[in-house]
């Protein structure tokens, strides 16, 4: 890994999903699951499967409409709504598809199409059946990345945002 | 943020940034650690100083340098939800993984 990555994975015990920001253009999130690849694989891409887990109840966002055409050359669109808002698309197309081990594929964050596409690189590595997936997001330009970092605040989680930085006024 | 990012995005000042991390130091030290002249080593400590990372203290005839932990909670909590985003998900995707095991061990039964 990257000496000049920033490690953001609090807790290794409590926090299970790690993530790392390597040079300015790239984040990379694992997560070990206890199941075989194939399995893993088929969780991350089927539609009826990614409506489950992409918009947890838990960030206040619902997903309205999930396609996924999963070979080579196929689109996908993923599509969530917030509140009253108008409901925001995530869409692209696979570049690599070799399942269970790997997934390549485009991501374009509809309103912001202008920013470029974000180029995922998936992995899962299988071992002993458990299997570590690594999500390798490298975006169009350092500007990108930052506006998808910032991309919590879509997500119901401005409250904690503003916690935290009340928090921070308090330590000054 | 940007100016954060922006500032951290350097590999130089990112070093610095850990230099740091043991205590307040003078540009000299910080010169002698990185291979820059002592100009640049200036110029990235200014870019620091104006995303408030980093602070100046004038301590007995020298100016020391050092971090302003505040400037990298506010980079900590910035990044931290997008972690937080993620997490949620793969805690509801591990969820259904675990069900989808469950599910194909049933299967499983039932064929013998």
């Amino acid at each position: 890994m990257d000496e000049r990555s920033t490690e953001t994975n609090g807790n290794a015990q409590k926090d299970k999903t790690s993530m790392q920001l390597e040079g300015d253009r790239d984040i990379v999130i694992s997560r070990t699951f206890d199941a075989p690849a194939r399995i893993v694989f088929d969780a991350w891409t089927k539609p009826e499967f990614v409506k489950r887990w992409w918009a947890p109840s838990s960030l206040c966002v619902r997903i309205v409409e999930v396609t996924a055409d999963v070979r080579v050359g196929g689109a996908y669109r993923y599509v969530i709504a917030h509140g009253d808002n108008p409901p925001m698309g995530f869409s692209g197309e696979y570049l690599v598809v070799d399942r269970p081990q790997k997934l390549v594929y485009t991501q374009v964050f509809e309103p912001m199409a202008d920013a470029g596409a974000v180029v995922v690189t998936v992995t899962f590595d299988e071992k002993d059946g458990r299997t570590k997936l690594v999500s390798h997001e490298r975006y169009p330009s350092a500007e990108a990345r930052e506006g998808a970092l910032s991309s919590g605040m879509e997500h119901g989680m401005r409250d904690t945002m503003n916690q935290l930085d009340a928090l921070v006024r308090e330590l000054r | 943020m940007h100016a954060t990012f922006a500032a951290l995005a350097d590999p130089n000042r990112l070093r610095i940034i850990e230099l740091l991390r043991s205590g307040p130091k003078p540009v000299n030290d910080l010169v002698a650690e990185l291979d820059v002249t002592q100009p640049q080593v200036s110029k990235h400590l200014r870019v620091l100083r104006d995303a408030g990372l980093v602070d100046v203290e004038a301590k007995a005839q020298q100016r020391l340098y050092e971090l302003r932990p505040d400037g990298l909670k506010k980079l900590h909590a910035w990044v931290e939800q997008y972690r937080a985003l993620w997490d949620a998900r793969l805690d509801a995707m591990d969820e259904l993984v675990s069900e989808l095991v469950r599910e194909e061990k049933n299967r499983g039964r039932k064929k013998h």
